[in-house]
């Protein structure tokens, strides 16, 4: 299996990629051949008959049967294997082998976030073991993303209105992209997230520990790891500058002005209200788009993202 | 038929004068010229949107606008290019002027059918125009549901320009059936018709069957975001991909809308730069009617990986192949024309050739995407951009200007310089591969399509697109200069420059009013050229 990347694709990293890419280079191949025929002809018959002076009678030659069958035939078989090929492998992509692992995939403007069995969430980050097939049942909170693994040759609209089924299985340990391949909006290019393939015991381990506990973390320390992991960053900034929502930095203590008039002053209270129950304050100047985080974010999470807000002075 | 020829009648251009002569002319070729106007203004903003976008794109990361501002662009860039450009481009410019004139006739069918469909251009240009005033639109071409029933951006207003503008589409394909079948030159029998007339003929009833659906479609959503009808948004227990399937049951067939009278102009020129007779006429012919039957049973190709079923996929990838193979006999017969002619590299041929090279690479990337695995790794990359870019502006507007260049001394009576215009299609040329192939591989390593920002790995590759454009637009720049020059210093054109054998030849350039003193007579084959010994008067 192709692991290095070539030309065209990036290296293959999944049970299927290496079946995609035979059948793209079949088709780069057929192309090439066809296009230097068809140029490598117009180059030769441009320079051949080229016009010298006037012009005269020409040929009245406008047929040959066994030419024109000959070019719709073999083209027709060319295509016909070609369908028959990427559909076998489509059916394969589709078909989930009943041993997969199932995550629960949100997406939602502009992050991942993904669900465990057994009981974990994590954003933006995918952790899976290498040599097992994992099925993604996935779907969107407000507009259509889609999952796309290029390394994986895998991609999949998600939905706000019915779940989209996929899986893959991966074949080398490593950290590959995932974007959202589905224009969703102002952040649609910051939609990224990586996907990390770790060894079987590397994966028991993590759960174990149970990601996003913060142990041995002091809270603004662990408010910071939240701030990253739970795409806080896509919308709010930490130097001042205002982005798609208010930066962080200098808020707490302060009071906020509000979109419906009024201002409120920003304390522990305010700022757990904004995480659990973003539409209920709305700040002036901004949209109201931020996501709650009711159900993905524990207590504990939530005071030390808190920490770390009122950490951020001014 | 010499007797079409006096010298001294006065041309369309000249008779009557006056502004309102112009604004309301029932005369095809006047209509043609406005429409002309139209279409290059849209060009070229739809250009000025491209460059941005590209230049914005030069580094990762906000450089020139706002990610709010880039989303825009491209979505602008695309309508406009679809909607304003390259829909009316081929039949309501170049068609509306050269129709009759190859049929021998007079005018179109209908003449205030077709000044009206004009003016319904206009005006859905300016509800365009007063979108991109009023927050300009952001979702894309495509309008995609739920997003373009949440977002704030002017949705309303440029949909109901593509809904107004559908129906100057229509009029336009209605008024071109009509003429086809009514107006052709005693002795000019449906195989004796110039294959730019059948393309034209196949592009109407496109247009007149598919666009009521785009209308029924953009009316949908427009009532969904003023009323709340619940019929795309899940949130009101709609089915946002039910809005997939109904635009692209318009706008796949539209996609032949565009390169179908495009490959008819690609007929007439390789012919007649050949001077050689059509190799394959039938075929030809009736390859754009097999594509355009079939065009409107490939729209699933669009959503493979939208979670339809996969026999639905299976149907839709099969058919996908199916559409393709006529486009490549087309390709063929154009190739084997040139075999024992007479080939003269004048700038339209040029073009004609530059078609053909890019079409080619358009067609051939399109099995790519028809095939279904490989489809679910690009789809949504920039892979998709390059091959549509290959096609509509590799194909379309190579055709397009080919026509342009072909014509030109017929509508102004002049010649543009030659030099300049073969210096200029050659920086087309390269501009175009330059900018558009390194999209190909961005695509197939994994970049998808919308993105403002990216990952730094692709940034070698978009700085070279960036600098293709830039030759692009130098291309294009020398084009208008050299194009206008020619109107006020170019050379008197005589009535045939090319020696071409159609009706359109043998009347004055530019022609009179009325186009023919009589009503000419056919008597021999649009592309007899082994029988008919044709003069060449420059
Ligand atoms: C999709 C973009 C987005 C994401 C992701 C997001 N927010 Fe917000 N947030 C906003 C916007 C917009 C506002 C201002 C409008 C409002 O008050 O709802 C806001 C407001 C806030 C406020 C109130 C700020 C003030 O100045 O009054 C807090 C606190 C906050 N967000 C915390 C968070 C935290 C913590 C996270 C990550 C767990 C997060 N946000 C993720 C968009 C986002
Ligand atoms: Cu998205």
């Amino acid at each position: 299996m192709d692991t290095t990347g070539t030309l065209f694709m990036p290296p293959g990293q999944s049970t299927l990629s290496g079946e995609v890419d035979s059948l793209f280079y079949f088709i780069f191949y057929m192309s090439v051949f066809f296009f230097v025929l068809i140029v490598a002809g117009t180059i030769i018959f441009v320079y051949r008959y080229r016009r010298r002076g006037k012009a005269g009678l020409t040929s009245g030659v406008s047929h040959n049967t066994t030419l024109e069958v000959t070019w719709t035939v073999i083209p027709l078989i060319l295509v016909l294997i070609i369908f028959v090929w990427g559909f076998k492998t489509y059916m394969r992509m589709n078909v989930v082998p009943k041993d997969a692992i199932e995550i629960k995939v949100t997406g939602q403007k502009w992050f991942w976030s993904f669900d465990y069995p057994e009981g974990a969430t994590t954003v933006n980050e995918l952790v899976v073991p290498v040599d097992k097939p994992i099925k993604l049942l996935m779907s969107s909170k407000d507009v259509i993303h889609s999952f796309f693994v290029p390394a994986f040759r895998m991609k999949m609209d998600v939905l706000p209105n019915r779940y989209t089924i996929t899986w893959f299985e991966a074949i080398g340990a490593g950290n590959y992209d995932l974007l959202c391949a589905e224009y969703c909006g102002k952040g649609h290019s910051e939609m990224l997230g990586k996907v990390k393939v770790v060894s079987d015991r590397e994966y028991a381990e993590w759960l174990e520990k149970g990601p996003g506990t913060g142990e041995g973390l002091n809270p603004v320390d662990f408010g910071a790891q939240l701030y990253k992991s739970k795409a806080c960053f896509t919308c709010h900034s930490v130097d001042g500058t205002p982005n798609i929502g208010p930066s962080f930095k200098g808020v707490y203590g302060h009071k906020a002005s509000l979109e419906k008039g009024g201002e409120t002053a920003v304390d522990e209270n305010y700022l757990r209200e904004s995480i659990l129950d973003p539409q209920a304050k709305i700040v002036a100047g901004y949209q109201p788009v931020m996501p709650t985080y009711q159900g993905v974010l524990k207590d504990k999470q939530i005071d030390a993202l808190i920490a770390y807000i009122k950490s951020l002075k001014e | 038929m010499n007797n079409n020829e006096t010298a001294n009648s006065i041309s369309f251009l000249s008779e009557p004068k006056g502004l309102k002569s112009w604004l309301f002319t029932l005369d095809h070729k006047r209509i043609g010229i406005l429409y002309l106007g139209g279409i290059m203004f849209s060009f070229i903003l739809g250009g000025v949107f491209a460059m941005l976008i590209r230049l914005e794109l030069l580094r990762p990361g906000p450089d020139l606008v706002s990610a709010d501002t880039y989303n825009q662009l491209f979505t602008l860039h695309g309508a406009v290019m679809i909607f304003l450009f390259i829909i009316p481009g081929v039949p309501a410019a170049l068609g509306n002027f050269v129709l009759p004139l190859m049929l021998g006739a007079k005018d179109v069918a209908f003449p205030r059918l077709n000044l009206a469909s004009w003016y319904i251009y206009v005006v859905g240009a300016a509800f365009a125009l007063y979108s991109l005033h009023s927050g300009a639109v952001d979702t894309g071409w495509t309008f995609y549901t739920p997003y373009s029933v949440q977002t704030q951006t002017s949705v309303v207003s440029m949909t109901l320009a593509a809904f107004i503008l559908g129906f100057s589409s229509i009029f336009t394909g209605l008024n071109f059936i009509v003429t086809i079948h009514k107006l052709r030159a005693p002795g000019q029998t449906w195989f004796k018709l110039p294959l730019f007339v059948w393309a034209l003929y196949a592009t109407a009833i496109i247009q007149v069957l598919a666009t009521p659906v785009l209308g029924i479609t953009l009316l949908l959503l427009i009532l969904e975001r003023l009323f709340g009808i619940g019929i795309f948004d899940p949130a009101m227990g709609g089915d946002p991909v039910l809005y997939q399937h109904f635009f692209w049951f318009y706008s796949h067939p539209a996609v032949y809308i565009m390169i179908l009278p495009g490959m008819g102009i690609i007929s007439e020129l390789i012919s007649v730069f050949s001077h050689k007779k059509i190799f394959g006429y039938k075929a030809i012919a009736f390859s754009s009617f097999g594509i355009a039957l079939v065009s409107f049973l490939v729209w699933g190709h669009h959503m493979f990986v939208s979670g339809q079923s996969e026999i639905a996929a299976m149907i839709f990838s099969f058919l996908t192949f199916l559409v393709g193979i006529p486009s490549g006999i087309k390709v063929f017969n154009w190739l084997s024309t040139m075999y024992k002619g007479s080939i003269s590299l004048e700038t339209p041929m040029l073009y004609a050739l530059s078609f053909l090279v890019l079409f080619t690479i358009g067609g051939l990337t399109g099995i790519f995407l028809g095939a279904l695995s490989v489809d679910v790794h690009l789809h949504d990359t920039y892979f998709v951009v390059a091959h549509f870019h290959y096609v509509m502006m590799g194909g379309t507007v190579m055709a397009f200007l080919g026509g342009l260049h072909y014509w030109w001394p017929k509508m102004f009576g002049k010649l543009y310089s030659s030099l300049w215009s073969k210096i200029s299609v050659a920086l087309i040329f390269i501009g175009f591969n330059v900018t558009f192939f390194s999209q190909f591989i961005l695509g197939t390593k994994g970049m998808p399509r919308r993105y403002y920002n990216y990952l730094d790995q692709f940034q070698p590759l978009h700085a070279f697109s960036t600098v293709g454009s830039w030759i692009l637009g130098l291309g294009f720049l020398i084009m208008f200069v050299y194009l206008i020059h020619s109107l006020f210093r170019g050379r008197r054109s005589g009535p045939n420059p090319w020696g071409a054998l159609t009706f359109e030849w043998t009347t004055p350039s530019p022609p009179p009013t009325y186009n023919f003193k009589e009503t000419p007579r056919l008597t021999h084959g649009p592309y007899d050229f082994d029988k008919i010994a044709v003069e060449e008067t420059k």
